[in-house]
């Protein structure tokens, strides 16, 4: 509930109330508690409609993790009608209806680029623990199997290999810039193409796979973009083909992905994103040629340090009536180019 | 040796396929499949008809030490060409002693160590295989959250060592936000990167150090105890040298004590073997050294040792001689 530690806010007003609907380690929770008035939903253990019922006093903002704790929907909203600005901690939020609270003046904000640097670092790390077999090499030196069995199985290179992008967008670029610095040839599908840059545009995934030896999901997950990677897409990437998921788990037929690993229909996958978290289909942990991880493709102690300062300064602009740093906004056009959706 | 015979050669290099493509253009004698002892396979080099080989292709992994008493067993030969960039396995004096010319696999496996050791390093801080055993041995659902890994953007990065390989990885972690700095014999002017004329001190300024350079009297544990100290506690060590660039045993101390906070190892100082005590800790990355171990890249060896070969036998120069 209402934490015991005093807020100073800015300027001597009273600190202004914070639902906050999410896990904090300890700095993050003091450098809000230092701020605002904060109403901990996780500290409460109440159930969320309580919890919301009981807030002593109607909070303006709340702070909202992703990954189905907590939906920011119509009955939620419904709930805190106080509520004019949402911040979420991720740089993804298909946990916030997007329309719902624009239609309702409610802002919303996300995480910008705090993570882009690290997400981008983890698909790259990933891909090449994939296709030069880093973790199975590991596994096959702690079996004590290099004395037995002599050389490991040869890797294949980066160099050359045409890396399909989906999703163009902050982290996208930068995987980009990374993967470039490797030889590798850089193709991307994206709403629209991007007139700043050079690398080969795909109005469609399935171009895209058919003209990609690697698929890289960094797209945000939604009505568009739900399974973008499916069976068609997979046969169209063909035998050689790598998979890199660090977008959300449902933007891959997660059971048409395991059924093309099991028979061959492609080489291989990197996954840090999985449809029903922490489930991993049983299938992939017996593969070796996949790397699995949880979820930790931000999981930088430098990126926690930075999303804490990004989310008290989108905070502290809305309650002084400025502009979010990094607002959101709902979709206005279909992800698929050359189709509008309203 | 009649006009239009092919030349001799002696190979030294397991592999069918690359014995194979050799067997096409040259009369191979092919040691790994002589059954002979190496005594008595050099010696029968010696003696072969229709002429003694000029030439041997020497793998750098094997019992051969291609030194006196090898040239004096094969007294025909004027050229030996390493499978590897590393030469360690040949005494270069006496080569050019004896007006034996050397060549080694220049740049052909250059990239793919550059992209395996980036690999490594990134495995390291991100805590790439050391989530995938998380996952594997089915925690996830039972431990919830996993421990949080380092950015690699910002970090300095000590390169020893700026050759091909050295730097193939510098352009990588530069692309990742890092910063370059490096040792070398001599100081690059070349490159802006930041020049420091010792271990010690590149290690006092970086975050991670980078094994890249040849293994010689000079760079025989050229990491040891004083720069793992220099180094320190959040530092991280990759080695895509060779394993005795390292001492192995001040590492692994170092590693024991927190002196360093990880490594990322492909070699080691007596392979196959690898310290027990590495095999138990989460924070070092270890592969069977196969940082150059692509099928792309043992195909470019097998046209590029055949690209030299030509150019001896057509007596021009070799495309990637070496020099004491």
């Amino acid at each position: 509930m209402a934490s015991s530690v005093t807020a100073r806010a800015s300027g001597g007003k009273p600190p202004q109330a914070l639902l906050l609907l999410r896990r904090c380690d300890a700095a993050f929770h003091s450098a809000l508690q230092q701020r605002f008035h904060v109403l901990d939903f996780f500290a409460s253990g109440e159930p969320l409609p309580a919890f919301l019922a009981a807030a002593p006093e109607p909070p303006r903002a709340a702070v909202v993790m992703g990954g189905g704790v907590v939906r920011v929907d119509t009955a939620f909203l419904d709930a805190v009608p106080s509520l004019r600005c949402v911040v979420g901690t991720g740089a993804g939020v298909d946990h916030i209806d997007l329309d719902e609270c624009a239609r309702r003046g409610v802002a919303v904000a996300n995480s910008g680029r705090v993570f882009s640097a690290d997400a981008a670092d983890h698909a790259v790390g990933a891909l090449i623990a994939v296709l030069r077999r880093l973790s199975a090499a590991e596994r096959f030196v702690r079996r004590g199997l290099w004395p037995l069995q002599g050389d490991y199985n040869l890797g294949s290179k980066l160099g050359g290999k045409r890396v399909g992008i989906i999703g163009l967008g902050n982290i996208g670029s930068l995987i980009a810039k990374r993967l470039e610095a490797f030889g590798c040839v850089i193709n991307y599908n994206s709403r629209r193409p991007k007139e700043s840059v050079s690398y080969n545009y795909f109005p469609n995934v399935h171009d895209l796979a058919s003209e990609s030896d690697v698929l890289v999901v960094a797209c945000a997950l939604n009505k568009e973009t739900r399974h973008i990677v499916n069976k068609d897409v997979l046969a169209a990437l063909g035998k050689d083909g790598i998979v890199v998921n660090i977008g959300r788990g449902a933007n891959i037929d997660e059971a048409e992905l395991v059924k093309a690993l099991k028979e061959g229909t492609i080489a291989g996958a990197a996954l840090d994103v999985f449809e029903n978290e922490p489930k991993v289909p049983a299938e992939l942990l017996s593969m070796d040629n996949v790397i699995l991880s949880p979820h930790i493709a931000v999981f930088t102690s430098e990126s926690r340090s930075d999303l804490r300062d990004h989310t008290i300064a989108n905070l502290e602009a809305f309650f002084s009536g400025k502009p979010l740093l990094t607002p959101v906004f709902p979709n206005k056009v279909s992800h698929i180019a050359g189709k509008s959706n309203q | 040796m009649a006009l239009g015979e092919p030349p001799s050669l002696i190979i030294i290099c397991p592999g069918a396929s690359f014995a194979a493509a050799l067997r096409q253009r040259f009369h191979v004698l092919d040691f790994f499949s002589s059954g002979q002892s190496p005594e008595a396979f050099l010696a029968a080099a010696a003696a072969a008809v229709p002429g003694p080989p000029r030439a041997a292709v020497v793998w750098a992994g094997g019992p051969f030490r291609v030194d006196a008493a090898f040239l004096d067993a094969v007294p025909s030969l004027r050229c030996v060409i390493s499978t590897a960039a590393g030469v360690d396995h040949i005494d270069l004096h006496e080569c050019a002693r004896r007006g034996v010319v050397v060549a080694n696999s220049g740049n052909v496996y250059s990239t793919d160590v550059a992209d395996h050791a980036v690999g490594m390093l990134v495995d390291v801080l991100r805590r790439v295989s050391a989530a995938e055993r998380f996952v594997r041995h089915g925690l996830w659902p039972v431990q919830g959250g996993y421990p949080l890994g380092s950015k690699l953007g910002g970090k300095r990065v000590g390169i020893i060592g700026l050759g091909n390989i050295g730097s193939l990885i510098a352009k990588r972690l530069q692309a990742f936000g890092c910063v370059i700095y490096y040792n070398s014999r001599t100081s690059k002017d070349s490159v802006s990167y930041k020049y420091f004329p010792n271990v010690l001190d590149l290690a006092s300024e970086s975050d991670v150090l980078i094994v890249a350079c040849t293994l010689n009297k000079e760079t025989r544990h050229i990491v040891n105890k004083q720069v793992l100290e220099a180094l320190g506690k959040d530092g991280v060590v990759i080695n895509v040298g060779r394993g005795a660039n390292v001492d192995e045993v001040d590492l692994v101390h170092a590693l024991q004590e927190g002196k360093i906070a990880g490594a990322g190892l492909d070699v080691f100082q007596n392979e196959p073997k690898v310290p027990a005590q590495l095999l138990a800790m989460d924070n070092v990355v270890l592969t069977p050294h196969v940082a150059a171990q692509t099928s792309e890249s043992r195909s470019d060896l097998c046209d590029h040792t055949i690209r030299n070969l030509e150019a001896f036998f057509a007596g021009k120069p070799l495309l990637t001689p070496v020099l004491p």
